[in-house]
């Protein structure tokens, strides 16, 4: 017995749903392991907006509000570096340009600071000239959190771009051996940093188990969604980078540093005569000078807040007891006589009203005394090449 | 609606569709009604007020239930079969209140609902209202009162101030914090669409053109789960046409339904939500540093509040379709549009096509039949502007909205005198083919721009923000 003709249509509809739903589970299923095969997602990264439709970024991208700074953090190291106006730089630099990529903290990026008043914007705004005629043309490799593994890593990726200097502003925080894989930018490049460790034989722990293990479908098209998406978002926010120059909303009022301290003889935990060199990653500062040659390297210890409020006496702000600290710049200073660095120990050289929300946070005109004195810096070591 | 939820809904119309269920008409109208019930209760957003998630969708039902009670021909009492339909819409509602007593990722409501025995005693004193009501044979003095109503309802939800003191009341009755009342309290899923629906049966039935439908019909009709959060606005008519008409053939249906299902999930879930993170807004509007700029953020808007809405709309009818609904099209290319006048007959369709019917026509009919004796010109004026003072009104009651709506209104009228002026002069002048369509493209240019500034009064809640925002794209500030 032969069906009707609206029987035939159903079974048609049913069969082509079949099918539909067998090539797009295929379909997906293919994609999926081709991508964990080929992680295309490094390449994807490289590909931007920025710098051919739209003005690169002046500073990393980084940021919790998205909806106000048009900025956001994510982990992929090629988009967040293809996103900076440095991806756009000429290489070699020009004949008359002065090329200085600085790295660093939050006080280098420029926390609570609009993009015209960061370190390196007051530095470009300088006009300084080195004595051969260049002008100095600085870039902000800064990113607001506290891992000297982290900005060894970011000298390494700006490297190709092939600086006449590098400068690197350090403070003790960033020091301590555990913190190093703290950041989730490191711990989201696994492959990175145990490179890094492998080349410059650091001795941070590639087994580190805050480093994310990528299992097979976390490598899927699946597993990267929220990578992907971070990619796509990164360009959807280009419009309102080039439109606005805001890459992070400044609050009108914010929580001043704290004048008054505890009582807290501690530093990361080590009590007074238990801090050793072997704590804090000299190792990683020593890869610093090594990844950036053929350039040299300008080690900065930042200005930070000097209290004198309550529990002065023990501490010199809130990062930072006396002793701690103290023993930390004899160390850094030792260092640096020991292997010939180009050392400045600016740590008090900003005086206390510039800070702002934090004891490393400098106010537009606090990063200016700095860039002055970093400006000259600059047209010393450019004179005199080691 | 999240994009999980909207695949859940077209998986769960596809099955259907397949399974063979919806063959016959009377089991499809149970499957939408109750369906519909269960995702009235589903998508209703959170509040701050507690189980008002669950009272507002049962609020839903209830109007719906009145309402049709209300519309339902004099002749016509309760049938057996309504009796059925209103059992069973209550025994689901009861059962979501039962998911009260299990744990929330389990819950058919969204927030923890009141206890079933407080809601089967609400359900029976509604239910013995109902029946009073339909025994009642001149029950459509009750319309006039119940527009109002509605209205009423409309308006209080619809201004902020108002909105936040009815929620500061709910929060008294529920022994909560009145102070931290505020008009997200009353969001109330769909209610735009679900009153505008119960408008269009009250008004029909006192024009005596509302279709005899059963309650499962009228549940269908109103709480159409796919139309439920942005449209369109089916008439009871049509709608009860497609439900009681035999399924056609699912191959070709099938075809389009999923063909519009991906379409609007391009639309919406791809390309409108990656236009919202650089289109204008309140916040960027006073940041923007160029007037190019500003111009490039109007157009994302604009472009956004399209694919989104239409989006919405693809989702809707395509889902529509897998259940053999076959819902009015909302979007008809509207941005090519030569001239406002067709802007608004290929932009929110349904919405307009109800003012037309419900207020236009009418208002304007009563205009010419006035004994003031008001020249045309004024009349369509005094229409037009009040059409569209209307429709910005329905979107909220601000002064963004407001002005918006004396924006298009204006427009309308302006364009109305202007085609009157030139229609004469153009047949006068009798242009090629080639004239004609420049004309035309710069007709569409000029109304997309209109259009667009526009939108400005829309995307940005203050006034005076909106203000300057229009000087700097015209260059004046």
């Amino acid at each position: 017995m032969t069906a009707n003709p609206a029987e035939q249509l159903q079974r048609a509809g049913g069969r082509t749903l079949a099918r539909l739903l067998l090539k797009t589970g295929v379909l997906f299923l293919l994609l999926n392991l081709a991508f964990a095969q080929l992680n295309p997602l490094p390449a994807l990264g490289r590909i931007s907006a920025y710098n051919i439709l739209l003005p690169g970024r002046t500073r990393l991208p980084y940021g919790e509000d998205p909806a106000r700074a048009y900025n956001f953090s994510l982990y992929s190291l090629p988009a967040m570096l293809a996103s900076h106006e440095l991806a756009a730089a000429p290489v070699p630099p020009p004949a008359n340009e002065y090329r200085v990529i600085v790295i660093g903290d939050s006080s280098v990026w420029g926390y609570l600071l609009p993009t015209a008043d960061t370190l390196t914007a007051q530095l470009n705004r300088s006009n300084t000239t080195t004595p051969d005629g260049r002008v100095l043309r600085a870039y902000n490799l800064g990113y607001p959190v506290m891992s000297l593994t982290k900005d060894l890593l970011l000298l390494t990726l700006a490297h190709s771009y092939t600086p006449n200097l590098v400068v690197w502003c350090v403070t003790l925080e960033s020091f301590p051996m555990d913190k190093q894989l703290f950041p989730p930018l490191l711990q989201n490049n696994p492959d990175a940093v145990r490179a890094l460790a492998d080349r410059y034989a650091l001795r941070t722990a590639v087994d580190d188990t805050r480093l994310v293990q990528r299992d097979f479908f976390s490598r899927t098209l699946l597993g990267q969604r929220r990578n992907l998406a971070d990619l796509l978002r990164l360009q959807l926010y280009a419009p309102l980078w080039a439109a606005t120059g805001i890459d992070q909303e400044i609050p009108k009022t914010y929580v001043r540093r704290m004048e008054d301290l505890p009582a807290d003889p501690t530093f990361a935990g080590i009590t007074k005569g238990q801090l050793t060199q072997q704590d804090l990653a000299f190792d990683v500062l020593a890869a610093g000078f090594e990844a950036a040659r053929p350039a040299e390297l300008l080690l900065v210890n930042e200005p930070m807040f000097v209290s004198n409020g309550v529990n002065s006496d023990l501490r010199y702000n809130f990062f930072y007891p006396r002793w701690a600290y103290d023993q930390y710049r004899n160390w850094l200073a030792a260092a640096a006589r020991e292997n010939n660095w180009r050392y400045f120990d600016w740590w008090d050289a900003v005086n206390a009203a510039e800070f702002t929300d934090s004891a490393v946070h400098l106010s537009p005109a606090g990063t200016g005394q700095l860039a002055n004195k970093l400006a000259a810096a600059i047209v010393a070591a450019a004179a005199n090449p080691r | 609606m999240t994009l999980m939820q909207v695949a859940a809904l077209a998986a769960l119309a596809t099955a259907a569709r397949f399974s063979g269920l919806l063959e016959r008409p009377a089991v499809r109208a149970w499957i939408l009604c109750l369906s519909s019930a269960l995702v009235l209760f589903l998508l209703q957003p959170v509040t701050g007020v507690r189980q008002l998630d669950y009272w507002l969708p049962l609020g839903t039902l209830l109007m719906c239930a009145a309402v049709w009670a209300i519309t339902r021909p004099a002749a016509q009492g309760l049938a057996r079969e309504d009796t059925v339909t209103a059992t069973a819409v209550a025994t689901l509602c009861v059962a979501v209140s039962l998911t009260r007593y299990v744990p929330p990722e389990l819950r058919f409501s969204t927030g923890r609902a009141p206890p079933p025995e407080f809601v089967a005693l609400v359900l029976a004193v509604m239910a013995g209202l109902l029946a009073l009501t339909l025994r009642h044979k001149g029950r459509d003095i009750a319309s006039l009162p119940t527009v109002l109503a509605v209205l009423a309802l409309f308006i209080l939800l619809k201004i902020e101030a108002l909105a936040t003191l009815a929620g500061s009341a709910v929060r008294g009755l529920t022994g909560q914090d009145t102070t931290l009342a505020s008009s997200s309290d009353l969001r109330w899923l769909g209610f735009s669409y679900i009153a505008f629906r119960l408008l269009h049966a009250l008004f029909e039935c006192r024009n005596g053109k509302m279709p005899a439908l059963t309650l499962r019909e009228f549940f269908a009709w109103v709480i159409f789960f796919p139309a439920l959060v942005a449209g369109p606005i089916d008439r009871a008519a049509r709608f009860a046409q497609d439900l009681r008409a035999p399924l056609a053939p699912a191959d070709p249906e099938l075809r389009a339904g999923l063909g519009r299902i991906a379409s609007g999930l391009a639309k919406k879930f791809v390309m409108a939500d990656s236009l919202a993170l650089f289109c204008l807004n309140e916040i960027n509007a006073a940041q923007v540093n160029s007037t190019g700029w500003l111009w490039m953020l109007l157009y994302a808007y604009a472009l956004r509040l399209y694919l989104d809405f239409s989006g919405y709309t693809d989702l809707a009818i395509g889902i529509g379709n897998l259940f053999g609904v076959r819902l009015p099209e909302n979007f008809n290319a509207p941005y090519l549009r030569p001239n406002l006048t067709q802007f608004w007959n290929s932009w929110h369709m349904s919405l307009a096509q109800w003012f037309r019917a419900h207020f236009f026509n009418p208002v304007t009919r009563a205009l010419r039949a006035s004994p003031h004796n008001l020249p045309p010109a004024l009349i369509i004026l005094i229409t037009q502007l009040a059409t569209m003072l209307l429709i910005g009104a329905w979107h909220g009651l601000s002064a963004g909205y407001i002005i918006w709506g004396f924006w298009h209104g204006a427009g309308l009228f302006v364009h109305n005198r202007w085609s009157e002026w030139m229609r004469p002069r153009m047949a006068a002048l009798a242009p090629t083919p080639r004239t004609a369509q420049a004309l035309q493209v710069s007709g569409a240019i000029l109304t997309f721009h209109y259009v667009a500034l526009g939108w400005v009064w829309f995307a940005i809640a203050s006034p005076q923000l909106s203000w300057s925002v229009l000087m700097r794209l015209l260059a004046f500030a």
